[in-house]
């Protein structure tokens, strides 16, 4: 089994071209010492076989049920365009544009991409990809550090409890000084999340003026869809925002590969981790796109770098940039509208359980239940639901308290009959 | 070529959706976005065609002969794709994994991540691996945190230094940074490769661990790791293995035995899994005995017949959300199977093979850059030709014109005018011969007319781009 | 080749005494090892520095570089034209191309630099 097109008779060939006579005469510099202790390895099957193989394990999975499951990632609606697209190999079978003139499809579709995620964000900046919303996370950490010199972050209450946790283990070792609340006094910056992890709506323009008067960054993790309808990080003042970009056209994929969107000021741009195209021309005047402020990066500025990144999404920015093409601009809006309306309609069905959020939600909602909530997801799941997320493990809530996520996918009949079967199991 | 924001044609809609079927809802105001997000707006065939036409002006490993070195630019079989895109995995939502209550309904999922685990771990010589870091230099962070750890526990709270060797990749020391610890350099013999009396020149009792590629980024197998594992060790000191070149060892050496305590894997380079014009990546950790309790969590545990997740007894914590990409691994995992044992070993001997091949055919016309023999990539120096007037990129930016994607360039540092090649061992004679061709030809050209190469490429959609305008004016999105 | 009413150091500064006041550039062989400079970073004016701090940055296209305050002081006054036109770097390392003065010297420190011809050596013996 092999994707060498080598024959045996070519080997022999090309190694009298080297001057060898055996292959293992190309590993003398290996001694037999070096060789594996152990190689206990399956042989190899053919291509059927790998199909049937893993569409087994696949098939083992929940698949076809009707699914309420968020908490910062989305069931929204793929377009068929993004996989055509995407899959074609002069895509996803490049690598990063390091000879520009034949890469100007990647290098395009990244400034096409950054200025997609600016329009979005009221944002002047955006880079070409981080690994994802976490990561995001510790990234505008690590540059509002590098902005203000100071050490203190402040995490507010919003923040996908996730997150937090990644945070804490990439800055294990940076000698910072992480803080829960929203008081932004001698501090890097302040982090909040719009929704919240538990669907809140928020308005965090009041915050951004007291972290300016602070001298502190107001960093705002928002959800991409969101923003069809709820007020931009650009237009709250934000300084830094940052996203999984998971919900624009990138499948879920039990947790990767997805996006990390990041979008900034233009004075903190030099201190913006990770890649960024420009606009520029070449000797005839033809607009061509290059890479540009490489130097922050760790290919030249080794251990003071900007970040350690190196591969990014690149494939996954490229996909939400067709998803909000496809969906352009009336589309986008009707996403989230529609995520909204469904969100309420539902809440408005389900009267016999606590609503938790006070305040407006987007498409996401916290519900405290009459009976346990990972009792009541494995019996929904017997009904054909993946009814939520529980969300005492998280620490996040009691073991009552279940998180519920609409998309534009659920129907009203869905929600009607949802709602009925919630109410059979958690009341009777 | 025009910008998708310049094609917008006012009320064009490409995807629509059913009428609302509940209520219409409105947030408050004050929570509202004011404006709508300019976004473009144009029918589905005009945005096909412009992707379309955008791809067209890329080079990839599909289309092209993708030479790059240290990036592993190697064939992406389509079964890969096919399998990572069932719905069991492409439409799994991961926090299935959050609730026990759920774990039922991922049972697949888990078992194809023990099994990746697994299945990397014997091919390093491993005691565990973990999916979690998100790319390479993910993994690189992973491996320097738990390094960290292994030293705090012991309470060696002097121990804040990483020696890494002067020819690694840029990634390790910017890595071994975010994980708090000082970076020395250490410098290579002039044979291209790293001499034990070169790391006891920078020890000191501060040192905590060294990084090292193997073979190195100037394609050389080191023949001196096994020695400088065993002083590290003796210094208490562990040793780091960048997996970014595992392609050229597979099935021919392990990490592990060589003595490796902690790497990282490239599922993208090593196993095939496609580069995506720069990611998504994937950098699996694999860790000796002595780092497994440290590893990222929660893990994948097998318990009672069943897949269970479990927390490392000192986890340095989550390093991703879930699992990393795993979309990655289940395509990884398609790759390993379907060569197995034997076809995992023809993978490094052919890629080793065609790199020597490159290498015999161009020595004669270009420098090699050391003497001692390659493995599967070849570093050459293009310094004779640029005393004649035509630079490494130069011949880069020639190469285009004949249909093949440059090698890596200026990357080693420790090269001057490098031209590193990789080929894989997915490429064929015929290719590899017309490459070498090609590079022949070029050579001829710049003894006789170096002037030439300036204008190179002229082929491509456009021609040599001014990047010093581009960082001038900084237009990086239109707005 | 180096002007001989400047002092230098070994990380390619250059320093000149016009009066109390001291101007600090880059040398004209700094600018060409960075190529076309695209951006300069400068101190904020009444910052202290001492020798051999970090003081400002520069970026070509492949570089990025620390400029290093060649006699410790404070920067009196900085060169604001760079930041719209980071090209005088090139165009005149040792006039318009300066980046920032410093007062409060130690005149000391200052005499104690490498003039123009142990420079010159220097820069030889390095490349």
């Amino acid at each position: 089994m092999s994707w060498s097109p080598a024959t045996a008779a070519e080997r022999d060939e090309m190694l009298a071209v080297i001057g060898h006579k055996t292959i293992e005469d190309l590993f003398a510099a290996v001694p037999n010492a070096f060789r594996p202790k152990s190689w206990d390895l399956p042989a190899g099957i053919s291509e059927m076989a790998v199909r049937d193989q893993l569409g087994k394990l696949a098939a083992q999975n929940a698949s076809g049920h009707i699914s309420f499951l968020g908490g910062g990632a989305y069931d929204h609606y793929i377009p068929a365009a993004i996989d055509a697209l995407t899959s074609r190999g002069e895509f996803y079978t490049a690598y990063t544009p390091y000879q520009p003139e034949c890469a100007q499809g990647t290098l395009q579709s990244i400034y096409e991409y950054q200025s997609a995620i600016c329009r979005l964000t009221d944002m002047e900046f955006a880079n070409a990809s981080l690994y994802d919303g976490g990561t995001a996370v510790f990234e505008a950490t690590t540059m509002s550090v590098r902005l203000t010199g100071r050490s203190r972050i402040v995490i507010h209450p919003s923040l996908n409890p996730i997150y937090r946790k990644m945070l804490a283990t990439h800055t294990a070792h940076l000698q910072l000084d992480i803080v829960e609340g929203e008081d932004p006094k001698d501090a890097a910056c302040v982090i909040v999340q719009n929704p919240s992890f538990l669907g809140a709506v928020a308005d965090f323009s009041k915050l951004a003026e007291k972290c300016h008067a602070a001298g502190a960054m107001l960093v705002v993790s928002f959800y991409p869809i969101s923003l069809g309808i709820v007020k931009s990080p650009g237009e709250m003042g934000a300084d830094i925002c940052i996203a999984e970009g998971q919900c624009m056209g990138v499948p879920l994929a039990f947790g990767g590969p997805w996006l990390g969107v990041m979008a900034t000021r233009k004075a903190h741009v030099r201190k913006m981790p990770g890649r960024i195209a420009a606009e520029t021309s070449d000797a005839q005047g033809r607009r061509g796109f290059v890479l540009t402020l490489q130097a922050r990066e760790q290919h030249i500025r080794r251990e003071k770098a900007m970040s350690n990144i190196c591969s990014n999404e690149a494939l996954c920015a490229l996909r939400a940039l067709i998803y909000m093409s496809l969906m352009g601009k009336e589309g986008f809006r009707d996403v989230a509208r529609h995520c909204h309306a469904k969100a309420e309609y539902l809440k408005s069905k389900l009267s016999f359980v606590k609503v938790l959020n006070e305040g407006p939600t987007f498409n996401e909602f916290a519900v405290r239940l009459p009976r346990n909530a990972e009792e009541t997801v494995t019996a929904m799941a017997k009904c054909g639901y993946l009814a939520g997320l529980p969300l005492a493990p998280l620490g996040a809530g009691a073991e009552t308290d279940l998180l519920i996520a609409v998309t534009e996918r659920r129907t009203r009949a869905d929600l009607d009959a949802f709602a009925a079967a919630l109410e059979e199991v958690t009341c009777n | 070529m025009q910008l998708i924001f310049e094609k917008t044609v006012r009320g064009r809609r490409a995807i629509t959706l059913d009428p609302l079927d509940v209520p219409e809802a409105k947030l408050p105001e004050l929570v509202s976005r004011a404006k709508t997000a300019e976004l473009p707006e144009l029918a589905e065939i005009d945005i096909i065609r412009h992707f379309t036409n955008l791809s067209r002006r890329n080079f990839g490993v599909d289309s092209h002969f993708y030479p790059l070195g240290s990036c592993t630019m190697k064939y992406n079989p389509k079964i890969a794709e096919v399998v990572a895109a069932l719905p069991g995995f492409g439409q799994l939502h991961p926090h299935l994994s959050t609730s026990e209550a759920y774990w039922p309904l991922c049972q697949g999922a888990f078992e194809l991540i023990y099994e990746t685990e697994h299945w990397l771990a014997e091919i390093a010589g491993m005691k565990e691996t973990c999916l979690q870091p998100i790319a390479g230099a993910h993994g690189e962070l992973a491996g320097t945190l738990l390094i960290a750890a292994y030293h705090r526990e012991r309470g060696e709270s002097n121990k804040d230094t990483i020696l890494i060797p002067d020819s690694a990749h840029g990634t390790n020391p910017a890595s071994a940074a975010i994980a708090g610890f000082k970076v020395v350099e250490v410098p290579s013999h002039d044979d291209g490769t790293m001499r034990l009396e070169s790391i006891k020149a920078a020890m000191n009792e501060n040192v905590a661990g060294l990084m090292m590629t193997c073979p190195n980024t100037h394609g050389l197998f080191e023949p001196a790791v096994a020695e400088i594992a065993d002083y590290l060790h003796q210094h208490d000191a562990l040793l780091y293995y960048d997996g970014a070149n595992l392609n050229a060892i597979i099935g021919k050496a392990r990490p592990g035995d060589l003595g490796f305590d902690v790497m990282h894997y490239n599922l993208h380079k090593t196993f095939a899994t496609p580069h995506g014009m720069g990611g998504p990546g994937s950098g699996p950790v694999g860790v000796g005995e002595r780092l497994a309790k440290y590893l990222p969590g929660p893990r994948v545990v097998k318990r009672h017949g069943a897949f269970a997740l479990e927390m490392p007894e000192k986890s340095i914590g989550r390093l991703s959300q879930f699992f990393g990409n795993f979309g990655m691994a289940v395509r990884a995992l398609a790759y390993m199977k379907h060569l197995g044992r034997d076809g995992l070993c023809e993978v490094a001997e052919n890629a080793v093979l065609n790199a020597n091949y490159i290498w015999a055919r161009l020595k004669d016309t270009y420098t090699p850059a050391f003497d001692l023999p390659f493995m599967h990539e070849c570093v050459f120096t293009a310094a004779p030709q640029a005393k004649n007037g035509a630079r490494a990129l130069d011949i880069a930016k020639a190469l285009l014109d004949y249909g093949f994607h440059a090698p890596t360039v200026y990357f080693p540092l420790t090269v001057k005018e490098s031209i590193m090649i990789e080929p894989t061992e997915t490429e064929s004679r015929e290719t590899l011969d017309a490459f070498c061709d090609a590079m022949i030809e070029i050579a001829k050209t710049i003894e006789s007319d170096p002037a030439a190469l300036a204008d190179a490429p002229k082929t491509t959609p456009v021609g040599r781009l001014d990047e010093v305008k581009a960082a001038r004016q900084l237009n990086c999105a239109c707005l | 080749m180096y002007p001989e009413n400047c002092k230098y150091t070994k990380e390619h500064e250059w320093v000149r005494a016009e009066g109390a006041v001291y101007v600090v550039g880059i040398t004209s062989f700094a600018a060409d090892q960075l190529g076309d400079v695209t951006y300069v970073d400068l101190p904020k004016p009444g910052k202290e520095v001492k020798q051999g701090d970090s003081a400002a940055a520069i970026e070509s296209v492949k570089a990025a570089s620390d400029i290093y305050a060649p006699v410790g002081g404070r920067v009196s006054e900085v060169n604001d034209a760079l930041t719209d036109a980071p090209e005088l770097v090139n165009q005149g390392p040792y006039d318009q191309g300066w980046f920032f003065k410093l007062e409060g010297v130690n005149a000391g420190d200052f005499d104690a630099l490498m003039d123009a011809k142990a420079y010159t050596a220097y820069v030889e013996a390095q490349h």
